[in-house]
């Protein structure tokens, strides 16, 4: 992120310290286990190995251990005689020991840990890449995680430098927040170091309607269609035109990416051919040049024009892909629901949307992204359509997902809602008089009544939603909303800039009582001001939107934006 | 000020100081005793009438201060006590003749007892050693069979057996304990003979330069610091030189043939002058680098105690510190000395201000001064005869503050241990917090107290203090027995992770695991929960978990992966049939045999109707006929069904066509119209079947519209058919079926007479100026008009 208009805006940290950090010590660990024969993926699978020492690095997953006892005990029936090392990262759990024990292998194994936190993806992301956060923390309600994350903000303070300020909301922003004011009251107090950045801590479950839309920059879009794993993602034949698959690395320092990664899709081919006009421009600078000259551009230029000739075209592949599906009328349409939900304009013809959908067996995944956005929107689905579309996706998709839709119940992304008994009653004697479709708009009507929906609110107290009608010009973006065509600011995002803007949740009493409480801000020691680097803590994973839209937002505050995922 | 000038006496380059007059009152003094004093101006031990081996008197084991106060005293009831000896932590070591080693504090009580091994146990002690090493503190045995064994930490006990010695029939003359190379050695005299002991071998060495008249080495002596060696020889000779036996520094004649009593060596660091003592009885003589010897007299018994600095030596009646004359001193004192130190006295006598001569120092530095005079201060304090730690400053520099605040804290010196803190400002972690916490120790163990003033007293005391542990406070307590103090205790301890483990200890389970819960720490939870698990039976186990939902669904996410039973048994306590019901759901779909499949849905529905969730059980029967559908039509027909989703199973059974098959599960599953519309017609595009699908297109009016029989058809390139449907497209979506078909005339008709702006629009931008110019025309005339309106 450049960015010219602030000259006082500090520079960002540098974080190959960190990935130099964690290498060192993976080294050390496997120090002791030289010579590595193969590496392979742990899963249920034999070893085909003649080697007679196997080291296991993994997450400490009760699954996954259950597969290296399950490998052990397999190689003691072959008579087989191995030793194990089971090393695990970031840390041992005891339930990881416990399973070990009871599979009868816990002396045959021996155990180490590598407290290994954070992963720098690029120059402004950091991650934890603990994709289970999410499920562990918010779905089964194990907080193992928290002390993980309360570790790694210990380690980028010792590297970095303290905080100067946090802000946070959520229950597991909260303890977070305790287990790393507890690490570092137990450590010894160092001798202070300049204050590096403001953390901002947020839980996933405290904006649930920013991931469940569609994402339109251009970095969203490659996540959404072609998944980026550890900032590198995998181009299929049809992108590279060739019959091979190319992995690449998604990063600032991918000149042309770092361009467009946070632009609109509709910009992104008109930057792309500009920028294969100018390529074409450097290269065709050849014609007429002398030897000398020649030279010098073989020396300076070539290699740099056909790095990014390469890119060029990977990105220009990559975005026919997507012109291919996504600007199909299917997408249109999906796109259009999705701001009427965000709206909450026409709702009954987004539930006929979303019903069509199903039926067809447009995308598995899609449909529930809907019925999610649908019910969150709107507080709950009513009972009616909520068990006709539950019962509509188990006839498309299987009746196992009976547990999806209870895993989606106990998040409170997929509800039924309970609406008062006096106006069931009354919509149902209605029901009996006018046609299906008005029956349809009086139900809407009184479930406004019967409970105030939080986001509606939050979206009008907040002003996340635009005035509709109002010409938004994605080129020259005037808002966070652009990362949704104009149609939507992030609400993630926007608690971000307001916290930040009034430095604190004072103002915002209501906003917060919607979102369940559970905010706090707290000051350091001092009162400098000076730094201007932001940590946002996204527990339970962000969207590359979300990323973008607080780019943008640092560009308009010369505010560099650090942000942190699981 | 210590020293006082006139209780010190100058014996050459010696000067010997009286520390204390004893305050023990000894009848017959030190004589027939066997005593241990440790180093750095610790405790005395004596063990009284030991010589006299009379069953029917006891002997008597007392320890005291250095200043003769007395901190213990009882009969010794146990074996034969071979030696006595200190431990750097000021524990008292008792090395019996069986090779047990008996441990007491400083105030007498027993604390443990180890012993030194079989080997030693049978062939009983001979002679024993007390050492100190970087390691700590060590014990050497002489055993009756001759041989060495040797530990050299006793707080890890690792036994070593050194080598034999070669022509040993008897006793050794004299032997002594080195640490050289990290490793400790026995250097061994057998007459003239001299070997070194160590892990492996029994090595001859000979000291260079001994007077060859000797036929005996009959006294050795290791220096503080096992850099220097004295041997005494039985021709009277004193040989001095450094302990690896390379170099000799010295050799002096003390004309004594007899053997002495004890020998120690006396000087200070870095000090050119070799110098060590000898004593004999009522004889003490000093020898070192000259010929001359300083003889002394000694009124009593006396014992030796070895220093870092000097050599202190107790009487029954006094204590005193004999030592090389410090250089500063020497200035100071010398006769008509000039040295700044010496005008400094003077100038000090004159005005009576010891820091006078600082305020013409302008580039001095004060820190030294400062600390200095603080050092002085501390020491002092501690010399105190109620105190009785007789320090000189290089002792206290080399021993830290540290380990004089655990002195102080061994002799429950407490108030004064917080106040030396204070003074030199050690950091409250490794200072003031750590007396408070020694502090809390001992109190809880005051059992004449109520558990509420203890309690009430620690937290009064610890209530401010930084990074108290209470938990190894309440340790302490539970293990003098004292459950509740310790709960009580525990209280206090606002880190509930640290509580945890003592609460497991004292079988507290419940309040362990909430304190479990309280901390956050998920695994520390795991750690109570699966140590219930096997404490306690399942029924109780269950209903301890039930009170706390963390704990419960941590465990669930444990038993998903490892015990499925007790899932199940879980849900089954809690009655929660929804959750049961999933369990039976998703076991069904592990299992590939259909009859378990159906019987375990079954289960799935029963529990579904108990929960009162009609929705989940309907879907669930719905499913069974499903599975049972789909077998019978696989074995009828062969083709692979189960297992898939209703929708699934019709697209298979219509592309094969089994139409009257995909009829009934529409029918019998009451699949609504609309996505029997979408099937069917997919299907049929995707089988090009045209003939068939304008029959279902006919068979009643489409609930699901007509665009899509158009869309589906040029999906498949097949603009014929397409056009068939587009007159039965609804008005609304007529403009959409033309532009489908690439009709623009029609399209613009249709739009045109809806008189529909953004239609208009839509076919304009879909019209190319070069063929449908009229077209264009008449558009944006009707465009016009249907703006006018």
């Amino acid at each position: 992120m450049a960015h010219t208009e602030w000259k006082d805006a500090p520079g960002l940290p540098d974080f190959s310290l960190l990935k130099r950090l964690a290498r060192d010590q993976l080294i050390f660990l496997l120090e002791q286990q030289h010579e590595v024969d193969k590496l392979y993926k742990v899963e249920l699978k034999p070893i085909v190995s003649s080697s007679d020492q196997l080291c296991f690095l993994i997450r400490p997953r009760i699954q996954t251990v259950k597969w290296i006892s399950d490998l052990v005990n397999a190689d003691k029936v072959a008579g087989r005689f191995r030793r194990y090392k089971i090393i695990f990262t970031p840390q041992k759990f005891y339930a990881c020991e416990t399973v070990l024990e009871e599979q009868g292998v816990y002396g045959d194994v021996t155990t180490d840990e590598w407290n290994f936190y954070i992963l720098p993806l690029d120059d402004d992301i950091l991650s934890l890449e603990l994709p289970e956060f999410f499920r562990d923390n918010f779905l089964e309600g194990d907080q193992r995680w928290v002390t993980t994350a309360g570790s790694a903000l210990r380690l980028l303070q010792s590297v970095y430098g303290s905080f100067s300020k946090v802000y946070g909301i959520g229950r597991c922003a909260k303890m977070v927040y305790e287990s790393w004011r507890e690490l570092m009251e137990d450590g010894e107090q160092r001798t202070r170091q300049p204050e590096f950045a403001k953390v901002f801590l947020v839980d996933r479950d405290v904006d649930f309607v920013t991931p469940l839309c569609s994402q339109v920059v251009y970095e969203g879009l490659v996540d959404d269609l072609f998944r980026i794993k550890c900032g590198s993602v995998e181009f299929g034949p049809d992108v590279t035109s060739s019959d091979k698959s190319i992995k690449v690395m998604l990063n600032s320092q991918d000149k042309v990416f770092s361009e467009i990664r946070n632009e609109h899709f509709s910009n992104v081919f008109g930057f792309l051919s500009q920028k294969a006009k100018n390529l074409q421009t450097a290269y065709d600078k050849r014609r007429g040049m002398d030897i000398q000259q020649m030279k010098a551009f073989v020396a300076d230029e070539l290699k740099g024009l056909k790095q990014e000739h390469r890119l060029l075209s990977l990105h220009i592949g990559a975005s026919e892909s997507m012109m291919k599906k996504k600007t199909k009328q299917d997408f249109q349409e999906l796109l259009k629901t999705e701001h009427s939900l965000l709206e909450g304009f026409e709702i009954r013809e987004c539930i006929t949307y979303i019903e069509e959908h199903i039926n067809r067996q447009v995308s598995m995944i899609d449909s529930l992204r809907l019925l999610c956005l649908l019910s969150i929107t709107e507080n709950g689905l009513l009972s009616k359509d909520y068990r006709s579309l539950k019962a509509q996706y188990l006839q498309s998709y299987g009746i196992e997902h009976l547990l999806t839709f209870a895993n989606l119940r106990q998040l409170g992304l997929l509800e039924e809602q309970q609406a008062g008994e006096t106006l069931t009653v009354m919509e149902s004697k209605v029901g009996k008089l006018v046609n299906d479709k008005t029956v349809g708009k009086l139900t809407d009507a009184f479930s406004s009544l019967a409970k105030k929906s939080n986001f509606r609110a939050l979206s009008k107290r907040l002003a996340l939603v635009p005035k509709s009608g109002e010409e938004y010009d994605l080129r020259v973006p005037r808002d966070m909303a652009y990362v949704f065509s104009g149609a939507y600011i992030p609400l993630s995002c926007k608690l971000i800039e307001q916290v930040l803007e009034r430095d604190g949740w004072t103002g915002m009493e209501e906003v917060t009582r919607m979102l369940n409480g559970q905010e706090f801000a707290v000051t350091a020691r001092s009162k400098t001001d000076a730094q201007r680097i932001v940590l946002v803590m996204f527990l339970g994973g962000c969207t590359f939107s979300e990323i973008s839209a607080l780019r943008f937002l640092g560009k308009e505050r010369g505010t560099y934006y650090v942000k942190q995922m699981e | 000020m210590w020293p006082t000038k006139d209780k010190t006496e100058l014996l050459g380059p010696l000067r010997k100081i009286e520390l204390y007059e004893m305050g023990w009152n000894l009848k017959d003094g030190l004589r027939e005793c066997l005593v241990a004093a440790a180093p750095y101006g610790g405790p005395i031990a004596l063990l009284k009438g030991h010589y006299r081996r009379s069953p029917s008197a006891r002997p008597q084991l007392e320890i005291y201060s250095s200043s003769g106060l007395p901190l213990a005293s009882f009969p010794w009831k146990s074996g034969v006590v071979k030696q006595l000896g200190w431990t750097v932590s000021d524990d008292l070591l008792c090395v019996q003749e069986d090779g047990t080693v008996l441990v007491y504090d400083l105030w007498g009580g027993f604390k443990r007892h180890f012993s030194m091994g079989n080997e030693v146990s049978q062939s009983q002690v001979l002679e024993t050693k007390i050492f100190h090493s970087p390691y700590g503190t060590g014990v050497a045995i002489l055993t009756g069979a001759l041989r060495f064994t040797l530990a050299t930490n006793i707080d890890d006990i690792k036994l070593r057996r050194l080598p034999e010695v070669p022509g040993l029939q008897e006793a050794p003359s004299c032997w002594a304990v080195l640490t050289q190379d990290r490793q400790s050695k026995v250097l061994v005299a057998n007459g003239s003979q001299l070997f070194i002991l160590d892990n492996t071998a029994c090595t001859p060495v000979t000291p260079p330069g001994l007077s060859p008249q000797a036929s005996s080495i009959v006294h050795m002596c290791v220096s503080f610091s096992y850099k220097y060696l004295a041997l005494l020889t039985d021709s009277g000779h004193v040989w001095m030189g450094t302990s690896n036996l390379k170099e000799k520094l010295s050799e002096v004649d003390t004309k004594i043939k007899t053997p002495p009593k004890q020998m120690a060596w006396c000087r200070r660091p870095k000090s050119q002058q070799p110098s060590a003592v000898v004593m004999w009885d009522g004889l003490l003589i000093v020898v070192g680098e000259c010929k001359e010897t300083i003889q002394y007299h000694l009124d009593d018994d006396s014992v030796l105690v070895p220093e870092l600095d000097g050599v202190r030596i107790i009487s029954g009646t006094h204590h005193e510190l004999l030592q090389e004359v410090p250089g500063a001193c020497e200035e100071i004192f010398k006769i008509a000395s000039m040295a700044p130190g010496a005008l400094l006295l003077e100038a000090h006598k004159e005005y009576e201000a010891a820091s006078f001569g600082k305020c013409f120092l302008s580039n001095f530095p004060p820190e030294q001064f400062v600390s200095m005079c603080r050092d002085l201060r501390v020491l002092n304090a501690v010399r105190d005869y109620t105190v009785g730690i007789p320090l000189t400053h290089t002792q206290f520099k080399q021993m830290t503050v540290q380990v004089l605040i655990d002195r102080l804290v061994y002799r429950k010196l407490y108030p004064l241990a917080i106040e030396v803190c204070r003074y030199l400002k050690t950091p409250e972690y490794q200072g003031v917090s750590r007396v408070l916490k020694h502090w809390a120790c001992y109190k809880v163990q005051q059992k004449e107290e109520s558990d509420e003033v203890i309690a009430k007293a620690v937290s009064v005391k610890l209530a401010d203090a930084a990074g108290i542990s209470y938990s190894e406070i309440a340790t302490k307590a539970y293990e003098s027995g004292r459950t509740e103090l310790a709960i009580k205790l525990l209280e206090f301890e606002p880190r509930s992770g640290e509580q945890v483990p003592l609460l497991l200890k004292m079988k507290k389970s419940p309040l362990a695991l909430s304190k479990a819960i309280e901390s956050g720490d998920t695994d520390l939870v795991y750690t109570v929960v699966m140590y219930l698990k096997n404490e306690l039976n399942r029924g109780d186990f269950f209903m301890m978990l039930r009170n706390q939902p963390v704990a419960l669904s941590l465990y669930k996410q444990f038993c998903k992966h490892q015990e499925q039973d007790t899932l199940k048994d879980l849900f089954n306590q809690d009655d929660d049939h929804e959750e049961l019901g999933n369990f039976y759901v998703k076991a069904s779909y592990k299992d590939q045999r259909l009859e378990a499949r159906v019987a375990l849905l079954q289960s799935a529905v029963d529990e579904y109707y108990k929960a009162k969730n009609d929705f989940s059980a309907k879907t669930t029967e719905d499913e069974m006929r499903l599975l049972r559908f789909q077998r019978k039509l696989e074995e009828e027909k062969d083709e692979q069904l189960v297992g898939f989703s209703l929708q699934d199973t019709m697209t298979t059974l219509l592309s094969v066509g089994l139409h009257k098959h995909a009829e009934q599960l529409y029918k019998d599953f009451r699949v609504p119209d609309k996505r029997f519309w979408w099937l069917k017609l997919k299907a049929l595009a995707e089988k090009e079947d045209w003939e068939e699908l304008e029959k279902f297109g006919k068979t009643k009016k489409s609930p699901i519209g007509y665009l899509p029989f158009v869309e589906v058809c040029i999906k498949h390139h097949n603009k014929y058919e397409a056009k068939k449907y587009v007159s039965k497209v609804t008005p609304e979506q007529k403009v959409k079926a033309h532009l489908a078909v690439g009709d623009m005339e029609g399209a613009a008709e249709a739009a045109i007479e809806r008189r529909n702006e953004s239609e208009i629009s839509t076919v304009l931008s879909r019209c190319s100026a070069t063929t449908d110019h009229l077209l264009m025309e008449r558009l944006n005339r009707a465009k016009a008009t249907a703006v006018k309106k």
